[in-house]
């Protein structure tokens, strides 16, 4: 199968940019065998904030998840700070969609927070105290600290995201991946979390961010991917955001990528 | 019948030890929504057991142990397979993969060669046999399956404790930790084999259909009642050794309290005695479940309730407040008590509600010459009730701002909405609308509290 063929690593290692915070070389992923995403080759510009738009199915969580290695991909590469994400996963915080976890869970919102920290907790230590103090710092930086000992399920749909935020600040890394973090948020969460992306932007953190609402791409980010299975446009969001890439992301799914997917989906039986 | 300690306090033990053990692991398969899993893993370990004995030819607890595990781990290996390639959802795929191999285990038990010999009565893999660890007791010997389960705890016990970080991230978003480099599907095995051991070692004590009642019971119970984890692991262990000890006095002594002919447990005679320790185990354990539907603080239909009265009283008291300021802003001071009684109602709620307002000090009785009660507004209750009317008038001056209603429609609404405005909503509501000092009708609206304190 050709999607399976495995490349010699030295070659890949060759044509990554290694002072990229997220490099990603020639990436497919598929479904049972279906391919979702075709080939896509993108370099993230550091310290910048960037918005991955596309139409609903056009594959954004799918994206981040493949450079997460938590969807496996059928071939390509990726890189983060130049070395795999397994090696850098100190570097890198991810922001889960809301819905992926159970909000009833016993948990409280700086219990959540803290776990940020278990990455650099020993094994089958206990959280210490200056995690739980980290935590609450980063309650106190999405202005959620009154609320670090209420249960989670006794939150707002959009406390709850600003705790997921708070997670991944804890997480302290270089580079950030969220999925839709601006999802079913009121319109003081909104403005808080952008005011949050642009300082982690401005200390030269690298952001991006899966977003839907067309409207506040310009206003928001500095970089954009405009994905429909494929990379359409990817770039400066004033070059880059024009009405014809819009029209060719947003204008229907290709048939024939569609087509052919199918075709490898059935192994290549007509 | 009579309590034999050297019987009933090893059937005791044995209980409370399994159904904690059980507890322990239970509430990360609740959690993680895997309590399909136990009763899955429960069944399943059936072939583990006999191919143990067939290999080893003896019923020694060790080989036990080691068939249950590779089990446990092969029923949790193939739900995931048979979940993503069979296109199924994974309870169904637990299904799939539990019954088969229990009835392979059947099949085993009926026809292997060597396994014709097997002692696994029916009815005690079911049920477990609670009297016979009593009877190897007596006399005071140690039942194995005592040193089984104690065993078996303490290993719970390790793992819960020295794995509690990685359990809570793994059951609570396992894409977070296998992120952060705790691999959730390692957790996940390991979990599974917790779950493989500790049924087995419950088998003989409660049996395999209640080794799922006490997978899953106390832990849910316990999810109703605690918002965190480590107050949920506690309870669930208190409501597994309540039902253990509950379980078993019941069994012993429930039918006689009835007045039912009790069970004559004559020491070769122990089956019944068996099943109705473990079974009344389960019923206590759901009895606690039920209790806990019912009474739980938040979610409990009794807290439900309570609320809703707590809600209707403050509503009714709310309602007499913004009556009498009313009456002062026409100049009347003190109002009739049954005046009052006659605008809320004769109910027992209004006379409650009253008895409280009078009781925090928000409404003061005086006794007229005529002999009736008068009420009249403290200096405290003025405020609350500025605060009600306000709400009332403010909610208006909006409704007719933004809705398209007719003047004489804005009372019902604003009646009902003037007990659910908060300070803070009070404050939004006199910036949004044109004019915060009158109302549509005229009527001037309250400013907020702290000048009026020296007012009266």
């Amino acid at each position: 199968m050709i999607l399976n063929e495995r490349r010699d690593v030295t070659a890949v290692a060759d044509d990554h940019n290694a002072s990229s915070p997220l490099s990603i070389h020639d990436m497919t992923v598929a479904y049972h065998r279906r391919p979702v995403l075709w080939d896509i080759d993108y370099a993230a510009p550091e310290g910048s904030l960037i918005g991955i738009v596309g139409p609903n199915g056009a594959g954004k969580s799918t994206m981040i998840k493949a450079c997460l290695d938590l969807v496996p991909r059928a071939s390509g590469s990726v890189r983060f700070h130049g070395g795999t994400y397994r090696a850098q996963r100190r570097s890198v915080g991810y922001v889960p969609q809301r819905e992926s976890v159970d909000w009833d869970f016993p948990a409280s919102a700086l219990d959540v927070v803290a776990m940020g920290c278990y990455g650099r907790i020993p094994w089958c230590w206990p959280v210490r105290r200056k995690d739980r103090e980290a935590a609450r710092e980063a309650l106190d930086r999405v202005g959620m600290v009154d609320y670090a000992d209420r249960q989670i399920s006794k939150l707002s749909g959009g406390q709850q995201q600003r705790v997921f935020l708070a997670r991944a600040l804890v997480q302290d890394a270089r580079t950030y991946l969220m999925d839709e973090p601006f999802a079913g948020v009121d319109a003081a969460t909104e403005a808080a979390i952008v005011t949050l992306l642009r300082t982690l932007r401005d200390g030269g953190k690298t952001v991006l961010v899966v977003h839907h609402d067309l409207q506040t791409v310009p206003e928001y980010f500095d970089h954009v991917v405009l994905l429909n299975m494929r990379i359409v446009a990817a770039g400066a969001t004033a070059e880059v955001f024009t009405p014809e890439n819009l029209q060719k992301t947003y204008g229907g799914r290709l048939t024939l990528l569609d087509k052919a997917a199918h075709v490898m989906a059935s192994g290549g039986r007509r | 019948m009579v309590w034999e300690w050297s019987i009933d306090g090893w059937i005791l033990l044995a209980g409370v030890l399994s159904a904690c053990s059980c507890a322990l692991v239970g509430n990360f398969l609740v959690l993680r929504k895997l309590s399909l899993m136990g009763d899955a893993i429960s069944h399943a370990v059936l072939p583990g057991l006999v191919i143990a004995f067939i290999v080893t030819n003896s019923r020694a607890s060790l080989p036990m142990f080691v068939g249950a595990v590779i089990v446990g781990v092969l029923t949790a290996f193939l739900t995931q397979v048979i979940t993503r390639h069979g296109k199924v959802e994974h309870g169904a795929a637990m299904g799939v993969v539990f019954s088969i191999l229990f009835a392979f285990g059947l099949v085993l038990i009926r026809r292997a060669p060597g396994a014709d010999h097997v002692d696994l009565d029916p009815e005690c893999v079911l049920l477990g046999n609670m009297m016979q660890i009593g009877m190897a007791g007596f006399g005071g010997m140690f039942p194995t399956a005592i040193t089984n389960l104690l065993i078996v705890m303490a290993a719970n016990i390790l793992f819960v404790g020295l794995f509690y970080k990685e359990l809570r991230i793994c059951a609570f978003d396992p894409e977070l930790a296998t992120s952060l480099g705790i691999p959730a599907s390692v957790m996940h095995y390991a979990l599974m084999v917790m779950v493989a051991i500790t049924t087995i070692a419950s088998f003989e004590a409660v049996g395999s259909i209640l080794v799922i009642a006490m997978l899953i019971v106390p832990a849910v119970t316990a999810h109703l009642l605690a918002d965190r984890l480590g107050a949920m692991i506690f309870l669930s262990l208190i409501a597994a050794a309540v039902s253990a000890v509950m379980g078993h006095v019941l069994a012993m002594f429930g039918p006689g309290w009835l007045g039912m002919k009790t069970t004559v447990a004559s020491l070769a005679e122990t089956s019944p005695m068996t099943a109705e320790t473990s079974a009344m185990m389960a019923v206590v354990a759901g009895a606690l479940l039920l209790a806990a539907v019912l009474f739980s603080p938040e979610h409990g239909l009794l807290g439900r309730a309570y609320h809703r009265f707590a809600l209707a009283t403050r509503i009714v008291g709310q309602d007499v407040l913004g009556w009498l300021y009313r009456g002062q802003e026409a100049g009347k001071h003190v109002m009739m008590r049954t005046e009052v009684i006659r605008v809320i109602g004769r109910s027992w709620q209004s006379r409650w509600a009253l008895r409280r307002l009078q009781h925090q000090g928000l409404l003061d009785v005086e006794t007229h010459e005529s002999g009736e009660a008068g009420l009249r507004l403290t200096q405290r209750g003025r405020i609350q009730a500025e605060r009600v009317v306000g709400s009332h008038r403010l909610w208006e001056s909006y409704m007719s701002e933004h809705f398209d209603l007719a003047d004489d429609h804005l009372h019902e609404p604003a009646n009902r909405m003037e007990h659910f405005i908060t300070p803070e909503l009070q404050d939004e509501l006199r910036r949004d609308v044109p004019d915060a000092t009158r109302d549509p009708h005229g009527k001037p609206v309250p400013p907020l509290n702290d000048s009026l304190l020296d007012d009266s």
